[in-house]
């Protein structure tokens, strides 16, 4: 027993070492392999505090550019609304009874990375805005992620560019569908993995989301066809995709918030019995 | 004793400040970021106690952690380079180490740039070991580690040189 107590004493600098760099160890190794990152994350009050700080001042520096996003996004508004055929006749008499399927939320992006393998983004709204996890994020150009962890007043979204997120996303031509991925070369190119031969994809086509799953509506724009090739097995096609978004200098964003969503849940725990 | 005390804890939260809000944001080229916290690490006393210098580093390595949503990548890169920093003293230094008579702010500039040096390119090939955990992918990780090395170096020279001279 002493010996151990003296063995305990004389390494106490290595054995601290060795539990500390398990703990980090481990944490790294969580947060390769689940799609949760349980532990540690920018979504509390004290690192939503800094970048708030941080971004009150940073955001008037890309005011115009902002400003011509919002123009583009209220140009192509004014353009459905008024070549819309459908009239007043399709507007309900009472409104309370029809319910919106998707409501959204606006938000700002208080901190953005795209250099990492698995990459995050702090937004400013969480638990009290009524968001919650799987929830979809997107912009008006394209889809950027789904919220991962919240807090109570920020959340943060695992971004699209990111080798854990599996997005279905499908050909808007065809109505093929595969999954996307990232494979961290650059932020401006996404992977479409899966998808049949029997598609006809040609470069240029767009990609947009497919609607299996229910974080994303059908139809949110992703990005155009760059290049494509058949992989290895020989069935199915890899197509490299060109964002509509870019993944560098988001600011606003708009969370999708499915209103059916305790309704499936429960359709599937259901199933799954 | 006090003013050791107070300088180690204003310079644990000024790096750590200065780490989230400007230097993860600079992504030069796209994706080279400096990892300036490290001095904290580095400028740390000689001769205080081991496990209070894993235990500053690991919490160190931790918030930054927390504020880029990295897993635990810094705080085990953080917690590797403060256990072995005694061999980087003793290289760079050599004698004025073994005679514990090391003071930072009194030392030759090549000396503290080899030290400076040392200690970044071992911290930064673990961090991006651990941020990318895939060793066929050696070249990316070597190339990764030695342009933001590179960063990192000029930065930290350049920031304890400057902040040596107000003393």
């Amino acid at each position: 027993m002493q010996q151990i107590f003296n063995f305990v004493i004389r390494n106490k600098t290595f054995l601290l070492f060795l539990l500390l760099f398990g703990i980090a160890l481990s944490m790294t190794i969580q947060s390769h392999s689940y799609h949760r990152s349980k532990f540690i994350n920018s979504a509390n009050s004290l690192t939503g505090g800094v970048y708030g700080t941080v971004n009150s001042v940073g955001q008037y520096f890309d005011l115009k550019e902002q400003n011509l996003i919002l123009v583009e996004e209220n140009k192509q508004l004014k353009e459905q609304l008024l070549n819309s055929t459908k009239t007043t006749e399709t507007v309900s008499i009472d409104s309370t009874f029809t319910e919106k399927r998707f409501s959204i939320i606006p938000a700002e992006v208080y901190k953005n990375s795209y250099n990492s393998p698995n990459n995050y983004l702090t937004i400013n709204r969480g638990k009290r805005d009524s968001i919650q996890q799987d929830f979809g994020v997107i912009t008006s150009k394209g889809i950027v992620g789904i919220i991962d962890n919240t807090s109570n007043k920020f959340s943060t979204v695992l971004s699209i560019l990111s080798k854990k997120s599996r997005i279905n996303a499908k050909l808007k031509s065809s109505n093929q569908s595969g999954s996307l991925t990232w494979d961290t070369k650059s932020p401006y190119l996404a992977r479409l993995e899966d998808v049949s031969q029997f598609a006809k994809v040609n470069v240029g086509d767009t990609i947009v989301t497919g609607g299996q799953s229910a974080i994303f509506p059908k139809g949110i724009g992703i990005g155009t066809v760059e290049e494509f090739k058949t992989d290895a097995t020989g069935d199915t096609y890899t197509i490299q995709v060109r964002l509509f978004n870019d993944m560098t200098t988001l600011q606003h964003v708009y969370i999708i918030k499915n209103n059916d969503i305790e309704e499936l849940k429960s359709l599937e725990a259901q199933s799954d019995e | 004793m006090n003013s050791v005390l107070a300088s180690n804890t204003i310079r644990f939260f000024a790096l750590l400040l200065v780490q989230v809000t400007i230097c993860s944001n600079i992504n030069f080229l796209g994706y080279i970021n400096p990892f300036i916290y490290i001095i904290f690490i580095l400028l740390f006393p000689v001769k205080s106690n081991r496990p209070l210098f894993l235990l500053c580093a690991f919490n160190m390595g931790l918030i930054v952690d927390m504020f880029l949503d990295s897993g635990g990548v810094h705080a085990g890169a953080s917690v590797c380079l403060a256990f072995v920093r005694p061999i980087f003293l003793k290289y760079a230094f050599g004698t004025l180490y073994d005679h514990q008579i090391l003071k930072f702010n009194k030392l030759q500039l090549n000396e503290l740039v080899v030290y400076i040096s040392f200690m970044t390119l071992f911290h930064h090939f673990v961090v991006f070991n651990l941020e990318i955990f895939n060793i066929s992918q050696i070249l990316l990780i070597l190339k990764k580690t030695l342009i933001s090395s590179l960063f990192t170096v000029v930065l930290s020279t350049l920031l304890i040189l400057l902040f040596k001279a107000r003393k």
